[in-house]
């Protein structure tokens, strides 16, 4: 199943490539420059979705019924790729930025809302990797996660309030806005499904890179505990 | 019923396995000694009794409360007496006591008689900053017997305590059982412990080696 | 009753050491007014420049002085191991939780109210709509209080805890400061009448992560 995901993956991002470099034609107002939404787009739509499977699994893993190390697993994954795609989108959107606005950064609603959310979960990734008792430290992520989760519509409300009420020379000009139809379209298409699927693949490698890493614990565990009982008697550790 | 009922149970400190297989039942009315080397996993094994750590795997039960589901119901039945005093330093020895016996929801005159009876009396408007070494180890005692426990875990309440500050552990301790007190003990002072105890186990390498030793 | 009752006794004993020690008073407090004093430094206080960002740098302020609120109110617990003493009592976390979120607030309005007075001497600021001003300030603490406190035990006991508290505390508070920046804006220079809407925004805040906490903080507290 992973190698099949795989596969679309290489082929989709191969797609992307042919299409997004060379089948779709140049925006007629941006130029060039509107290929970077064909990873700007797909990139943002990512983080967001990495960040509410991470929500999702963290609620199912506080949740008894449904509690099982999967989830932390899933959690931890999908926030680390989420990360990855919040950065390229500000990457990305910075660099369309600078010739379409003519600047680096603007405080737009979205991009300050995107860069909060980077240094959320930037701060959950951190609190992650501090180990602990397996079902401890889960409960500990999951809660934290879902502490950076609810935060995020706030954030967003209260920065897009902000923006609109006090908006001075924008640089926001409704004339540059891309008009995206047909190969454009479809170019986008292709470049969400890719992505999706590259998101697909990575999650299932990074989830089982973090089972191996379990099993790794578990097996010194064994050893460790073969090692302490079986250890010369007045041996002091 | 057993108070402490411990099967198989293995213990992490992070990654390590500080208690790897203990099996332990504690009676109604033990004084019950543990000792062994440091690292033996002693004071583990006491803090997994008073629910304060989780245990990994086995089987734990506390009062007859399975510390895999409930860590939390059994302590207003038990008290322990750590390396530190569990006191704020800002706060008097009064006030401290105070905390803990309103925070454990108890009402009476229990803060004045432990007073009396740790010997702290004279210095019950003394700073925690400012206790002497030997007067915290009096004052976590203090401390422990103001919840009036039916479970008292002592570990290594000896260290630091001068002449007078022992007199007053035994006390506590050999009154224990008319008290309706059980005790666990661990401690290196064996000869003094063993007076004391009526029974004995050793701890080593995070196991229970010697259940056989019997006092009384 | 009892979970009122058990979070008063939690927050007078942080309260009353916090009298004792001084760390508020002599530490924290002093630390935010040399902080307001750079911000001149860095802001020509000539240009009038400091007038109208007076309410960005004294909430900006105020997050720097609660990390060291937070990060106090839970070194206390770990000196002497008092967190256990805590737990062996049986308390209810979510007791614990409003006992210190409330300590650690009553902090910060006490720092809130001498920092302002720092500012509104020091830069020039009017305060043309003080009803404004009571009602953000409060709603804004109990937001930085209800956080500092979930995040506080989370980094509690963790050994990278200085550095963590402050990655993850802020990024969440962000709106707290967006919003009490501006009810604070429209409170001092600017209408009075603009700020409500962010009053409402920081009330939202502060119920929801209170609830949140009254909730989570217990599993945290006794970490299982």
């Amino acid at each position: 199943m992973g190698r099949v995901i795989g596969v679309g993956a290489v082929i989709g991002v191969v797609a992307l490539c042919l299409f997004g470099l060379w089948g779709a034609p140049p925006d007629d107002r941006q130029g060039e420059a509107m290929r970077l939404l064909y990873l700007h787009v797909p990139s943002a739509w990512l983080a967001y979705f990495a960040f509410l499977v991470t929500a999702i699994a963290s609620a199912l893993f506080l949740w008894p019924r449904t509690r099982s190390i999967v989830w932390d697993r899933v959690a931890g994954a999908s926030a680390e790729l989420g990360v990855i795609f919040t950065g390229l989108t500000l990457v990305v959107g910075s660099l369309w930025g600078r010739p379409i606005w003519g600047v680096w950064w603007a405080w737009d609603a979205r991009l300050v809302t995107t860069a909060v959310l980077f240094f959320l979960y930037l701060g959950y990734l951190a609190l992650r990797r501090v180990p602990g008792e397996p079902v401890a430290s889960g409960k500990r992520n999951a809660i934290a996660a879902l502490i950076a989760f609810v935060d995020v519509p706030i954030v967003h409300f209260s920065v897009e309030w902000w923006r609109t009420l006090h908006q001075k020379a924008t640089v926001f000009n409704p004339e540059l806005s891309a008009r995206i139809e047909g190969v454009q379209a479809l170019t986008l298409w292709i470049a969400v499904l890719a992505f999706t699927l590259v998101y697909v693949y990575l999650l299932d490698r990074r989830y089982r890179l973090a089972v191996i890493d379990d099993a790794l614990a578990g097996q010194a565990l064994a050893r460790a505990i073969r090692t302490r009982t079986g250890g010369n008697p007045g041996e002091t550790t | 019923m057993p108070l402490v009922e411990f099967h198989s149970v293995v213990c992490l400190l992070g990654t390590f396995p500080a208690l790897a297989g203990v099996d332990l039942q504690v009676e109604p009315l033990d004084v019950l000694l543990l000792e062994g080397p440091n690292g033996a996993g002693k004071t583990t094994l006491l803090r997994l009794m008073a629910g304060l750590i989780p245990p990994h795997s086995g089987e734990a039960r506390v009062f007859g409360v399975d510390l895999f589901k409930d860590r939390r119901s059994a302590r207003h039945r038990l008290a322990l007496v750590g390396h530190e005093t569990y006191c704020y330093d800002d706060l008097t020895v009064m006030e401290n006591l105070q905390f803990t016996f309103k925070a454990s929801a108890l009402t009476g005159t229990g803060i004045s008689e432990v007073l009396e009876r740790t010997g702290l009396g004279a210095l019950a408007a003394v700073r925690h900053a400012h206790l002497s070494a030997g007067q915290r180890r009096r004052l976590a005692l203090a401390n422990a017997l103001v919840r009036d426990p039916e479970l008292l875990l002592l570990d290594e309440p000896h260290a630091g305590l001068d002449e007078e500050g022992r007199a007053c552990l035994h006390e506590i301790i050999s009154s224990a059982p008319s008290e309706g007190r059980t005790v666990v003990l661990a401690s290196h002072e064996l000869e003094l412990s063993r007076q004391l105890a009526s029974r004995e186990v050793r701890v080593q390498s995070g196991t229970i080696v010697d259940c056989a030793r019997e006092n009384l | 009753m009892r979970l009122w009752r058990e979070a008063s006794l939690v927050a007078g004993k942080d309260l009353r050491i916090e009298a004792r020690s001084r760390i508020a008073l002599g530490q924290i407090l002093p630390f935010g007014i040399i902080v307001v004093i750079l911000f001149a430094f860095a802001l020509d206080p000539d240009s009038g420049l400091l007038t109208r960002v007076a309410p960005g740098l004294f909430w900006v302020t105020v997050l720097l002085a609660a990390l060291l609120a937070v990060g106090r109110a839970f070194a206390v617990e770990e000196k002497s191991n008092a967190r256990d003493g805590l737990r062996l009592t049986g308390l209810d976390g979510s007791a614990v939780f409003l006992g210190k979120m409330a300590a650690i607030a009553a902090e910060l309005l006490f720092l809130e109210i001498l920092l302002g007075t720092a500012v509104v001497i020091l830069y020039g600021v009017e305060v043309n709509g003080l009803l404004v001003l009571l009602a953000a300030a409060p709603a804004a603490t109990l937001g930085i209080a209800s956080t500092g406190t979930l995040y506080g035990v989370l980094a509690a006991g963790l050994r990278s805890r200085e550095t963590l508290l402050p990655l993850l505390l802020l990024p969440v508070l962000a709106p707290v400061l967006l919003g009490a920046t501006r009810a604070f804006e429209g409170g001092l220079e600017g209408a009075p009448s603009d700020a409500w809407p962010w009053v409402g925004l920081l009330w939202i805040f502060a119920t929801f992560y209170t609830a949140f906490g009254v909730l989570a903080f217990g599993t945290l507290w006794e970490n299982d």
